[in-house]
């Protein structure tokens, strides 16, 4: 499964990062704690969240994450954007709430790590 | 001429609506007197409301007391923000209000408590001053900057509501002129932890919710008088004012 699957599948916005749509999306991983995003997301994962500040590509770029899906209709601060097409990563819009967004994306093949 | 003061310059008051009822300016600054601090500042959640009652008891005393605001910025992280002028920290209570959704629960969050200099309840903020407000951090730390305030993240250390827990990094290009780690985090650990951010200084105040925890954490300034002003030359180490390593 690639980004773009998820773009047409969920009718995603595409805001930044167009040209890198064909990653291989490798699980997917949903929270607003950036720390904790650090702690537990895996490279390639498509990470879902609702926080919109610059620093979200930061940590999307750490750690080698497909793309970032910001869920209830919300749009990212002016400085993420810039710094996302610098960086090369997706962000996408969606807006259902995270937790029918997740759910969506699970049935579609789409899964999270266990702990251990 | 220079000198060192005593500083705890996070204290919460009845205001703060998980501030004690006792947190009232006249016992406040009996507890500050008997334990001998130079300084300190009221911040209450996103409001300045009680500090005009609490500086006309410090200065009642000889006791400087900074108004201040711990500001919720809308990532969810907390900000002290501490000035000289209360107009100006005034200045920065009308921004926030203007973009702070919500009315306080009491039964959930507790009560926020306007008072007096006498240390009597004159009223209650509606405001749901727990929650957070509509600005980015930046917006926040670039306004305070303008007004010549002092801006400060708070208990980096801890996991939740802080910058570092909220947004994993902190941003490049940002003006902050200090960190503060709670007690919770011994000096060792926190060199280890936030080596990358050693061009910060680091501050330790109480964030003190009750009377009792009082300048139980407490930084020392070198400076040649109590303001903030003077604390914000010592975080960034102008001119002799400093903080001292404990």
């Amino acid at each position: 499964m690639r980004v773009s699957d998820l773009v047409k599948s969920f009718e995603l916005k595409i805001r930044a990062g167009k040209d890198r749509l064909l990653e291989e999306v490798t699980g997917g991983y949903a929270s607003d704690l950036l720390s904790d995003v650090i702690a537990h997301s895996r490279k390639g994962n498509i990470w879902v969240t609702i926080q919109t500040h610059p620093n979200i590509v930061a940590v999307a770029t750490m750690k080698e994450l497909a793309g970032i899906i910001l869920t209830g209709g919300r749009e990212p601060d002016s400085g993420t954007l810039q710094k996302a097409e610098e960086e090369g990563i997706p962000i996408l819009l969606s807006p259902l709430f995270t937790f029918e967004l997740v759910g969506r994306l699970y049935r579609l093949g789409i899964s999270g790590m266990s702990p251990c | 001429m220079l000198r060192t003061f005593r500083a705890d310059l996070h204290i919460h008051s009845c205001l703060s609506p998980c501030g004690d009822e006792e947190m009232r300016p006249r016992a406040v600054v009996n507890q500050v007197m008997a334990i001998g601090l130079d300084m300190i500042a009221i911040c209450d959640h996103n409001s300045t409301e009680n500090t005009a009652a609490f500086m006309n008891v410090g200065y009642e005393r000889g006791l400087t007391v900074l108004p201040g605001i711990e500001v919720t910025t809308k990532e969810e992280i907390h900000l002290l923000a501490l000035f000289d002028r209360r107009e100006d920290c005034m200045a920065l209570q009308e921004l926030i209000y203007q973009n702070l959704p919500g009315e306080n629960v009491e039964e959930v969050f507790g009560c926020q408590t306007v008072i007096n200099e006498r240390d009597e309840a004159i009223g209650t903020n509606r405001r749901m001053l727990i929650g957070a407000t509509l600005l980015p951090l930046e917006q926040i730390v670039s306004f305070v900057g303008s007004l010549r305030g002092v801006t400060i993240a708070s208990h980096i250390d801890r996991p939740a509501f802080s910058l570092l827990g909220q947004l994993g990094l902190i941003p490049e290009g940002i003006s902050l002129d200090g960190l503060e780690i709670s007690s919770r985090t011994s000096k060792e650990e926190a060199e280890t932890r936030f080596h990358d951010y050693q061009h910060y200084s680091f501050v330790r105040f109480s964030d003190a919710h009750y009377l009792e925890d009082i300048g139980k954490s407490i930084t020392h300034f070198v400076l040649k008088e109590a303001t903030s002003k003077e604390v914000k030359m010592a975080l960034h180490h102008q001119e002799g004012r400093r903080v001292v390593e404990q």
